[in-house]
């Protein structure tokens, strides 16, 4: 049977677009290292110029937020509609704000 | 590539799931919302996930070898250099699915287990032999054109990493049809053998394609819960019809006939009628009985053998230099 600590480890792929953009999740790779991860994102992700630099972590390394508590976490900014320029109204004849 | 369910019937989960949590689950999906792999999910969804996510991979890995069988002999360097990145790209999108299966808590090693084992199935297509040159434009027009036609709806299948798999598989597939297309068009514009092989190798793939959609809808047990859950956008014979009404007359267009003696458009529908798949020989491919279903597996499981002492050196290598690094500091 497979032996779970025989396998690879999972790494996370980052990948900037082209210059000036920010790195983007793009999926994960198995590899035993962080210099085979990088070989192995670069042959399964950027195959058709799709970015100029790679990050990988290894996924085990990420810590995300609990879906479950997503409202907790993010709902209270739905009532705080003052964050937004447009909830101001301002005369048309006011320019350049 | 893409598999359809080849599983039987799903079991009834005899689990008792919180009856809130799955009605809410519903809705979401009905919505249309994105299902991410922390969510909550019923244990029918997700193990119906695995097996098709999994079948699907399987079967971009093993669709390397028919086409990898060509690419020693390709006529020249242009076709050489095309089929290997074709074949490359097919190694890539098992990669893709394997990592959107294994967010579901399956094992990369225990899919392929599973593959070696004869447990997981993978798309019948497959298990057909590539007997000359004009079997890789086939491929490429036919049976990635079918892929294409299954796949084009699941970029909006309710499991956020599937989804995300199949917009990047989707891209790279047009490629791999129009190769293969312009393959057949050359032949079919070429000697008088040259066109008798790519009309041979139409007859070939012509069926064994259209039964890459799966059975039929009123044998598809699992077709009505798959669409309820959005795992599933179309059903089989829905995609069937489309793909033929697309494909004939890409055949006619390169003076190619297609083996069915029943096609006929039908104005009234504003489709083709069409013959009635060989159903006894789908299910036989299914069962492991195709031409070249034995092949593929012991080539499988020699480059799993083959690769084993890589696996192990790299690990190993790997946790040496960490410990050194560790002691290092």
């Amino acid at each position: 049977m497979s032996d779970p600590k025989k396998e690879w480890p999972l790494w996370e792929v980052f990948v900037r677009g082209k210059g000036g953009l920010s790195h983007r999740h793009v999926g994960s790779v198995h590899a035993a290292d962080a210099k085979m991860a990088i070989e192995h994102a670069r042959d399964t992700y950027t195959r058709r110029l799709e970015g100029v630099s790679l990050w990988v972590v290894p996924s085990a390394q990420i810590t995300a937020s609990d879906p479950g508590e997503a409202a907790a976490l993010f709902e209270p900014a739905e009532d705080k509609v003052y964050r937004h320029p447009t909830f101001y109204s301002i005369p048309d004849h006011i320019k350049h704000i | 590539m893409y598999t359809t369910d080849l599983s039987g019937k799903n079991k009834a989960e005899a689990v008792s799931e919180d009856a809130a949590k799955v009605a809410a689950f519903e809705a979401r999906v009905a919505n249309d919302e994105f299902i991410e792999p922390k969510d909550w999910m019923p244990e029918a969804y997700r193990k119906t996930l695995i097996r098709q996510i999994s079948q699907h991979a399987h079967s971009e890995i093993v669709g390397m070898l028919p086409e990898g069988n060509w690419i020693t002999r390709a006529p020249n360097l242009r076709r050489k250099a095309i089929l290997l990145a074709k074949v490359q790209d097919e190694g890539g999108h098992g990669l893709y699915l394997y990592a959107a299966a294994e967010t579901l808590g399956v094992s990369r090693d225990e899919m392929t287990e599973a593959l070696l084992s004869g447990k997981a199935k993978y798309s019948t297509i497959f298990n057909y032999p590539t007997l000359t040159w004009a079997d890789i434009g086939a491929i490429g027009w036919l049976v990635d054109g079918a892929a294409i036609m299954n796949q084009v709806p699941l970029q909006r299948t309710s499991y956020g990493p599937y989804a995300r798999a199949m917009v990047r598989i989707c891209k790279e597939e047009s490629f791999h049809q129009r190769q293969g297309y312009e393959i057949m068009m050359h032949l079919a514009q070429g000697t008088p053998e040259q066109k008798r092989m790519a009309q041979d190798a139409i007859d070939r793939w012509w069926w064994p394609s259209l039964m890459m959609f799966g059975p039929p809808d009123d044998k598809s047990p699992n077709t009505e819960q798959s669409m309820r859950w959005r795992i599933k956008r179309e059903t089989n014979d829905e995609l069937r019809q489309k793909f033929v009404d697309i494909t004939v007359p890409q055949a006619h267009a390169i003076g190619l006939s297609v083996p069915d003696p029943a096609l006929k458009w039908n104005e009234a529908r504003g489709a083709h009628d069409f013959g009635e798949v060989d159903w006894e020989e789908f299910y036989a491919v299914v069962r492991g009985e195709g031409p070249v279903a034995k092949e593929r597996m012991q080539a499988r499981q020699k480059a799993w053998d083959d690769g084993a002492w890589v696996r192990e050196a790299a690990r190993v290598h790997a946790e040496k230099r960490a410990s050194a690094k560790i002691a290092a500091e």
